[in-house]
């Protein structure tokens, strides 16, 4: 059954997981705005997505590296245009942009999602 | 739920910005305080900021972490002596020490400070937002 219910609701789920990822990282961007040395993080979106759900080695200590896929869905450094003298690579415009498109997609995602489930609740009821 | 932790990272960040408004209020507050020895005159005083590392994350570049102020730097920049015999504080040459507040740096720092206040309770805002609909989903 879990299955089908997956299956039936397809990527959004996963999607979600990787917003919130997403939300997560330019808000701490956006926290650490005024931080010496702070280095802004962000994650390709389409990368993260692909590597939801694939089969991974499974660490058996917290000190153990991350097998395979190098750096693909993996936080990333984002590359400054005017880096400050304190060695701070957050730019407010560019985080406050990327923060406003992660959270309308993100409601783009929820709204896909709750339109599946409405849909399956109808077929249920059979009405 | 993940998002639930913006909250933390956001408030820590709205406190160090908070620490940072307090010290300008206070060195603005001082700004014509006088003393008679260099050492007693007031110094300028600003908050550096630090990045809180959680534990919980496996590796350094997954973490996502809040800020705290780590110290409070004093400004070792030179202060200001006036010759001003008839003053009460004088010294016994007539000088007084002013303090070496620059009231045009504050004014810059609060200005970024309270930016960076907003910014923050912008984002509470948004996930906050984000919260809800996914609460509300499919209803």
């Amino acid at each position: 059954m879990s299955n089908i219910l997956d299956n039936y609701i397809g990527i959004h789920s996963q999607a979600l997981q990787v917003r919130t990822k997403k939300t997560e990282l330019l808000a701490a961007n956006l926290a650490n705005a005024d931080t010496p040395g702070y280095k802004a993080k962000d994650i390709d979106f389409r990368k993260a997505l692909s590597n939801v759900g694939t089969e991974r080695l499974d660490r058996t200590h917290s000190q153990h590296f991350e097998f395979g896929d190098q750096g693909a869905g993996r936080v990333q450094y984002r590359i400054p245009t005017q880096p400050s003298v304190d060695g701070n690579t957050v730019e407010e415009h560019v985080e406050q942009a990327e923060f406003l498109d992660n959270a309308v997609r993100y409601q783009a995602t929820v709204q896909f999602l709750g339109g599946k489930l409405n849909s399956l609740k109808s077929a249920f009821k059979g009405e | 739920m993940a998002l639930f932790d913006v909250f933390d990272v956001s408030s820590s960040a709205m406190h160090a910005q908070n620490v940072r408004l307090n010290t300008v209020a206070s060195n603005l507050a001082n700004a014509e305080t006088v003393a008679t020895t260099e050492e007693e005159a007031y110094r300028s005083k600003t908050p550096v900021f630090e990045e809180i590392l959680s534990r919980e994350a496996n590796h350094p570049m997954e973490r996502a972490g809040g800020v705290r102020v780590k110290e409070i730097s004093v400004s070792d920049a030179p202060i200001t002596r006036r010759y001003q015999p008839n003053h009460p504080m004088a010294n016994g040459e007539g000088f007084i020490y002013t303090t070496n507040v620059n009231p045009v740096e504050e004014m810059a720092n609060m200005m970024s400070a309270s930016r960076s206040y907003e910014n923050n309770i912008e984002v509470m805002n948004t996930v906050k937002q984000l919260l809800m609909r996914t609460l509300n989903m499919g209803k």
